[in-house]
């Protein structure tokens, strides 16, 4: 890892404005789903009827802008990870990233492609990983559940540590997606 | 002073009564769905926490224009007779709230299109455009309360109606009502009128770039929306109230049937929205008028 700064827990906790804000933060999770990889299929049967995510405040939100959460479901391939940077950019203060199945822990079955990335760790931090192909609605609950709590004990800094690490991170994505670049040669068109 | 210290706890009231209706009605669209559905109180966990986040500007334009579509709803809330009180002395004319409720639309309309968003623009022009349709039934069901009492003060309306339900508007002028009803639908953006929102559409129309603060501003302005929509109801056809109480209740009652007719629904794309507030609510309201006159 090199040079690469954790944030101390204390230092958040300590905080005391931070810890009365962390108990609205835990109760009021907008998450934005980025289901271009597969296990999109998971996430209905959490949010209706059946397992009901909006009891605990969990719900869906259309833009990075609105949302908290940045669930990343499936393989990310090379291409689609320009996009989730950009989109995890895109989000305000305090962000959470939820990598969802196998796959953005270690590459899963795709470890050996030419067109994945194996570790979603080191390009954004992930706050959480749900391990499983697929999890069920279940594990995905349980999985919140986990995040709720770290959010409470001022656990899930993950924004924090991607501020102070910026360089490295922006190293490892440049790796990526240098090999990303049209290949053709387009005639001079753009 | 006094007035001064009035004017900050109507606008905490309207904000916090508008907040609970909002949550109340997730709970019950959740229970319609069969599902246990957030706490009560989870619209006010959401507007603190959207206060809690870093937010992005984009211009001076949008943060101006973001408090100016929260105050002109405020301003309007002002007017609101509240089972007969108001903050500060007055008659609550009908034509000064009619006229600063679009200010908090054109506020808002303003600073997301600040923004530079296509998609808020897109929704801009969807919300705008639905305004002419549920503006133009509801001025015609107020001029009809002009031909009967000649006068727009609401507290006088309300007047009229004492002494019991047979009084109440809602017997009265049922056309008026159903017309009212139907624009107040469209107002407070519930489902068959919800085009302007769409999330699967066009990603949340107006609030696609609102972050944090932002975004708690646009929920703030949706919840007096709501208090000073259904408080328009409830004082002009549902007898206002004798107390604070009772007008908050019939307002709630208000809010619950719009969520209810909101549950089984789909959306109207917006010219067939505007197709049907202008015939049907329209026409409504001008058989109410036509009633009016010719009962007179």
């Amino acid at each position: 890892m090199g040079d690469f700064i954790t944030v101390s827990r204390q230092e958040i906790v300590d905080n005391k404005w931070e810890r009365v804000l962390n108990f609205f933060r835990q109760r009021s999770l907008w998450m934005l789903y980025y289901c271009t990889g597969c296990g999109a299929v998971e996430l209905p049967p959490t949010m209706t009827s059946r397992f009901d995510m909006e009891r605990f405040g969990i719900g869906p939100m259309a833009t990075p802008r609105q949302a908290d959460i940045l669930l990343i479901t499936g393989y990310v391939s090379a291409k689609t990870l320009k996009r989730i940077v950009r989109s995890y950019e895109q989000m305000p203060d305090p962000k959470y990233v939820v990598g969802f199945g196998s796959c953005p822990v270690n590459g899963g079955i795709y470890w050996d492609s030419y067109a994945t990335i194996n570790y979603l760790d080191k390009y954004i931090p992930v706050d959480l990983s749900l391990t499983g192909c697929m999890p069920r609605p279940q594990a995905v609950l349980d999985g919140l559940l986990t995040l709720i709590q770290m959010i409470d004990k001022g656990e899930a800094v993950g924004h924090k540590k991607y501020q102070l690490n910026y360089e490295w991170y922006k190293k490892n994505q440049r790796e990526v997606l240098e090999r990303t670049a049209p290949v053709l040669d387009t005639g001079g068109l753009k | 002073m006094m007035y001064a210290l009035n004017f900050v706890l109507w606008a905490l009231a309207a904000m916090a009564i508008g907040l609970l209706f909002m949550g109340i009605s997730r709970k019950l669209t959740a229970r319609l769905q069969r599902r246990y559905g957030p706490p009560f109180w989870q619209s006010f966990i959401d507007v603190i926490k959207a206060f809690s986040r870093k937010s992005i500007s984009h211009n001076f334009i949008m943060d101006l224009c973001a408090l100016m579509g929260l105050a002109g709803l405020l301003a309007a809330a002002m007017y609101v007779p509240m089972g007969g009180i108001l903050p500060f002395p007055s008659d609550s004319p009908l034509i000064l709230i009619l006229y600063f409720m679009p200010i908090g639309y054109l506020g808002m309309a303003v600073s997301v299109s600040a923004s530079g968003n296509p998609l808020a623009s897109i929704g801009i022009g969807r919300a705008l455009t639905l305004m002419l349709g549920y503006e133009i039934p509801f001025a015609i069901v107020v001029m009809s309360f002009i031909s009967n009492y000649g006068t727009t003060n609401i507290l006088s309306i309300m007047q009229a109606q004492a002494g019991g339900i047979e009084n109440w508007h809602i017997i009265k002028m049922p056309f008026g009502f159903l017309a009212s009803l139907l624009a107040l639908e469209a107002m407070t953006g519930k489902k068959p009128f919800d085009v302007m929102i769409a999330p699967a559409e066009i990603a949340s129309g107006p609030m696609v770039e609102l972050s944090g603060k932002f975004l708690g501003l646009a929920f703030l302005q949706y919840s007096v929306a709501v208090f000073v929509e259904t408080g328009l109801l409830t004082a002009l056809f549902l007898g206002g109230g004798a107390t604070v109480w009772e007008f908050v209740l019939k307002q709630f009652i208000v809010y619950m049937v719009l969520t209810l007719f909101s549950e089984i629904y789909a959306r109207y794309r917006v010219e067939q929205a505007v197709r049907f507030l202008w015939i049907y609510a329209g026409g409504l309201a001008v058989i109410q008028l036509a009633l009016n006159m010719y009962m007179k």
